[in-house]
């Protein structure tokens, strides 16, 4: 991840300074190399931005036909929010316990592929990816068939009665959670998994040597060394849950839907693209700013 | 010793990229001053007509929606049929998967008046009609469409947004009404029924397209769907809006109906005539009504958009599809209603259970009490769209 940060100061030993051709070079460098992504992301994520940008500013009695004037009428920003704060606030809260169960389900599995698993690591890390293989929309709709109303799933929960005869999972927002927990939960045990497994055995075998139960070991020596990927993984779950709105869409009910069903309609449905643009960065700032707290807190330089 | 250059970090890399593009936000938005209107006129776009010489045709469809061959996938009876007739090669692209969709991506060349390389697209009603009001559909030459004025259905005639049938000719049409599945719920009659009945709470769908959705459930009202007021949308909304509060209605669906309908997972729900004729054929409880107050009556339409470089192919296809053999191939394939009028006669040759079918043919007295939701203005059309998606939830 940080190659290119130490690739000027080398080996950090004091050696004399090289000549000035290579010095030049050598300042360049890094900056040639990152050409092609600065590029990259100059087009197709810094150009679309502010035309979002701009967008969200615009008159909003403008339309379609008649165009729409750049007039800088911030006070789309609190018409949007005033319309859709209940979507704004499911989205955060459905991605949010959708994450806690991700993390009570991803940690102990990257622990046992990274720690536990020996000849049956490979496999078991496939098993992670393949469904990633299939589309994102094909696996949501494989859900649909598993929380069938008549599918096997209910009728088992009914029979022991954790739904009434008439309950049913589909259509419900306890679908929506299940489905995000589900299609994002590879994201968060990949990141986990790659900074449990350089995890040093012999660590807890001190740990232990020196007395320290197993849940102190834990909290102690493994989830301060893991934390890289935990961050990691967890903004990884986090930030795609919050705008998705496919499992919304295919496994809730207009009840539950999120942020991004709203700004999907602004756009290509109601057509009115200052509020779809106000939202895209409503949404974009709400993450920023749970991303910064988070990491404050957590407390990690690695990430930013 | 401080060396004499300052490494490169990731804080420091961040900082520039987020000032530059802090920088680049500010240059952008004071250089790019919002958006031209997309309002064009048909005849300040018309492209010079290469049909005379060049013997092609690009045609935008829906998927599934062209008869194919039973034997070989690949082959079109019909649309082959038209190549060798006329000697037009027909490039027929099946692109069109979402009127919303598609017209996001027509949008920018045709607000431009530039060439969308396509000369014959098919999309739904409303979107026919706002392309129409936005001046990007040219108008045909009906004296080169016979068929047309001859056999088109009398009830598709004088539609609001295209009174002399010039602009778009429909491709196939459908209903919009009641459907339900006999394994879960018993028969039902109403909208008022779907809207308030207690067994099936929780187990219905409808559509989120507005004008359908609306359209009938104005009509449960006594209202016209063809010609209203506000105030009478907004009766028909109120109802909606007790039926999503109450739990009744589960989802707005799309398409995806459909198979749920089919599981028993919905009981009944709004839905469209074609797909339960599919359903129809593998399960005989799954049954479309046609609810007394009134069916919406839609139609999908075929368009000849600003610079379309074939403008006389495209006529010639469009008239060879109102050919009533022709027709009744296509719909022999399709089961959507067939909007040429003599066709039910060519389908009694091919298969005489389709040809009685009504839900293909309708009989009178249901294209009687069909309506065609009416053209709305871009104000109308965002208001009500507006308070629409409010109530169905995004």
């Amino acid at each position: 991840m940080s190659a290119l940060a130490h690739v000027p100061t080398a080996s950090g030993q004091p050696v004399s300074p090289p000549p000035a051709a290579r010095r030049g070079r050598h300042r360049l460098l890094p900056y040639l190399l990152l050409l092609p992504g600065a590029a990259w992301l100059f087009l197709f994520f810094a150009v679309p931005l502010v035309q979002l940008a701009a967008a969200s500013l615009y008159d909003p009695t403008g339309s379609l036909s008649t165009g729409y004037a750049l007039t800088w009428a911030f006070g789309n920003y609190p018409t949007a929010l005033q319309a859709y704060w209940p979507q704004f606030g499911r989205s955060f809260l459905y991605a949010g316990i959708a994450l806690v169960l991700a993390l009570l389900m991803g940690y102990p599995l990257a622990y046992a592929i990274a720690q536990k698993a020996g000849r049956w690591k490979n496999l078991l890390l496939v098993c992670v990816i393949a469904p990633m293989f299939t589309s994102f929309l094909v696996r949501t709709l494989a859900w649909k068939t598993i929380l069938s109303d008549n599918g096997w799933l209910v009728g088992l929960l009914r029979d022991v009665h954790l739904l009434g005869p008439d309950g049913r999972l589909l259509a419900t927002p306890i679908a929506v959670v299940l489905g995000l927990t589900y299609n994002f939960l590879p994201f968060l045990v990949l990141p986990l998994y790659a900074s449990l497994e350089r995890l040093d055995y012999r660590l807890l075998e001190a740990a232990s040597d020196l007395y320290a139960s197993p849940l102190k070991t834990f909290r102690r020596v493994t989830l301060p060394l893991s934390m890289p990927g935990l961050i990691a993984g967890t903004l990884l779950f986090f930030i795609p849950a919050t705008g998705d709105y496919i499992n919304a869409e295919l496994l809730g009910t207009p009840k539950e839907y999120m942020i991004g069903n709203v700004i999907d309609s602004a756009f290509l449905v109601r057509l009115d693209y200052p509020q779809g643009a106000a939202l895209s960065f409503l949404l974009m700032s709400a993450i920023l700013v749970v991303v910064f707290v988070y990491l404050r807190r957590a407390g990690t330089e690695e990430v930013l | 010793m401080r060396s004499a250059f300052r490494p490169l970090t990731r804080r420091g890399l961040l900082t520039g990229t987020l000032g530059s593009a802090a920088l680049l936000a500010a240059g952008g938005t004071l250089a790019g001053c919002g958006t031209p209107g997309a309002q064009q006129t048909e005849a300040g776009c018309v492209s010079e007509d290469l049909s005379g010489t060049e013997k092609t045709l690009a045609f935008s469809n829906w998927p599934q929606y062209m008869d194919v061959d039973d034997d070989d996938e690949s082959k079109r009876p019909t649309l082959d049929g038209f190549v060798s007739k006329t000697g037009i090669q027909v490039n027929y692209t099946e692109d069109v998967n979402d009127n919303n969709e598609f017209f996001g991506k027509v949008q920018n060349q045709l607000a431009a008046c530039q060439s969308t390389g396509r000369d014959v697209m098919v999309l739904t009603d409303w979107m026919a009609a706002r392309m129409i009001r936005l001046g990007w559909i040219q108008k045909l030459d009906k004296a080169k469409l016979p068929n047309v004025e001859a056999n088109l259905l009398p009830s598709l005639r004088n539609r609001s947004f295209d009174a002399e049938s010039q602009l778009a000719i429909p491709w196939q049409s459908g209903l919009a009404g009641l459907a339900y599945n006999g394994r879960v719920a018993k028969e039902i009659r109403t909208v008022d029924e779907l809207l308030t009945r207690a067994d099936l709470k929780g187990k219905v769908t409808a559509l989120s397209e507005m004008r359908d959705t609306m359209g009938l459930l104005m009509m449960s009202n006594g209202h016209n769907p063809a010609d209203f007021t506000a105030s009478q949308f907004d009766d028909a909304l109120n109802k909606l809006k007790r039926a999503v509060d109450s739990g009744q209605i589960r989802r707005f669906t799309g398409n995806d109906y459909a198979p749920d309908l089919a599981k028993g997972d919905i009981a009944a729900c709004i839905g469209w005539s074609g797909d339960v004729v599919q359903l129809g054929f593998d399960d005989d409880q799954i049954k479309f009504v046609v609810p007394d107050s009134g069916v919406m009556l839609w139609s999908d339409n075929m368009l000849v958009p600003n610079r379309a470089t074939h403008k006389a192919n495209a006529e010639e296809v469009i008239n060879y599809y109102y050919d009533p053999a022709v027709a009744a191939q296509l719909a022999a394939y399709v089961n959507y209603i067939c909007p040429v009028q003599g066709a039910q006669a060519e389908m009694e040759k091919i298969d005489p259970e389709l040809a009685a079918n009504p839900l293909i043919f309708p009989d009178e007295a249901m294209l009687t009490t069909s309506r065609v939701f009416m053209a709305l203005d871009e104000q109308q059309e965002r208001e009500y769209e507006g308070k629409f998606q409010q109530v169905i939830g995004a």
